[in-house]
């Protein structure tokens, strides 16, 4: 298996926000936390694009780079996760971001910000498979039900595809073989257009 | 009676001396560019039948047979599969 990768297809989202409800409740998001949003895009103007916009699990994701405590990992299937005991809310994340993805709940009397939260592919994190303590902190564990994130599954026009990088890029290329337009992916060269392990790829450029 | 109470007193003051050797730092020593959290279990690790709400079939711990399974569902994912 390639990895797993989000596909947002502009041309069918119909702006339901039904991937925002459906996240929401498989996962039990609190309240002012959005792990999903649907942007539109040039709103009222004929011809107006929506897309559903979440953490993108990057290939060289920028949020595991600038984070001080080092708490995201990358799991074998692609998916950029973190462990909440270590983050410690800086924000970081979230300004280095290309989607917004980082989602901050506002704790106690003074609005402090609280650990951060974001999508996580409905892939659980670094706690037991299926304990209280997983979904309290990441939410559902959907992969390890042998099932794909609920937003996907959920979305009634299939403008969202989530799973397998190589299934997804199957389903798309039928479709748009089939409509003989719309093939621009939305975020995919910012979100994969890099290696995974930029470190292990060959220089390039002329020798020295 | 007055002895009682001083090694009672002193049995309180080795108590209070003695009573941080047990504590554990609780400061986390990072180490620059590495991930020191948790480690994660593969979503094949477990049986189907671990949780509830599996609606796939694969062999727990086999990560072949989660990979088609996950293949299978995503074609649900293509409407062709379904109208033609």
């Amino acid at each position: 298996m390639a990895r797993m990768k989000f596909l947002c297809d502009a041309e069918r989202c119909i702006e339901c926000n039904g991937c925002v409800t459906a996240c929401k409740q498989e996962n039990e998001v609190p309240w002012g936390v959005n792990r999903r949003r649907v942007v539109t895009i040039n709103d009222g103007v004929p011809g107006e694009k929506s897309i559903s916009v979440a953490c993108m699990h990057c290939s060289d994701a920028p949020c595991m780079a600038v984070c001080p405590t080092d708490c995201f990992y990358r799991t074998e299937q692609g998916v950029v996760l973190h462990d909440k005991d270590l983050c410690i809310g800086c924000g970081y994340c979230f300004y280095a971001c290309p989607f917004g993805a980082p989602q901050y709940p506002q704790e106690g009397v003074f609005g402090m910000r609280g650990k951060m939260d974001k999508c996580t592919f409905c892939a659980g994190g670094p706690e037991k498979d299926f304990s209280k303590e997983e979904f309290n902190k990441y939410g559902s564990n959907r992969l390890a039900q042998g099932k794909l994130p609920a937003c996907a599954e959920m979305c009634s026009t299939k403008a969202l595809l989530a799973g397998d990088a190589d299934t997804v890029a199957d389903i798309f290329r039928t479709r748009v073989l089939k409509r003989g337009k719309g093939s621009e992916v939305w975020g995919w060269g910012t979100a994969y257009g890099k290696p995974d392990n930029p470190q292990a790829q060959p220089p390039q450029g002329a020798k020295s | 009676m007055k002895t009682r109470a001083k090694l009672f007193l002193a049995g309180i003051v080795v108590l209070a001396v003695v009573c941080g050797c047990g504590e554990r730092s609780q400061v986390v020593a990072y180490k620059s560019g590495k991930y020191q959290g948790k480690t994660d279990s593969n979503p094949w690790d477990s049986a189907p039948g671990a949780s509830l709400y599996t609606t796939s079939k694969w062999t727990g711990g086999d990560k072949t047979s989660w990979e088609t399974a996950i293949r299978t569902r995503n074609q649900g994912q293509n409407e062709y599969n379904r109208t033609e």
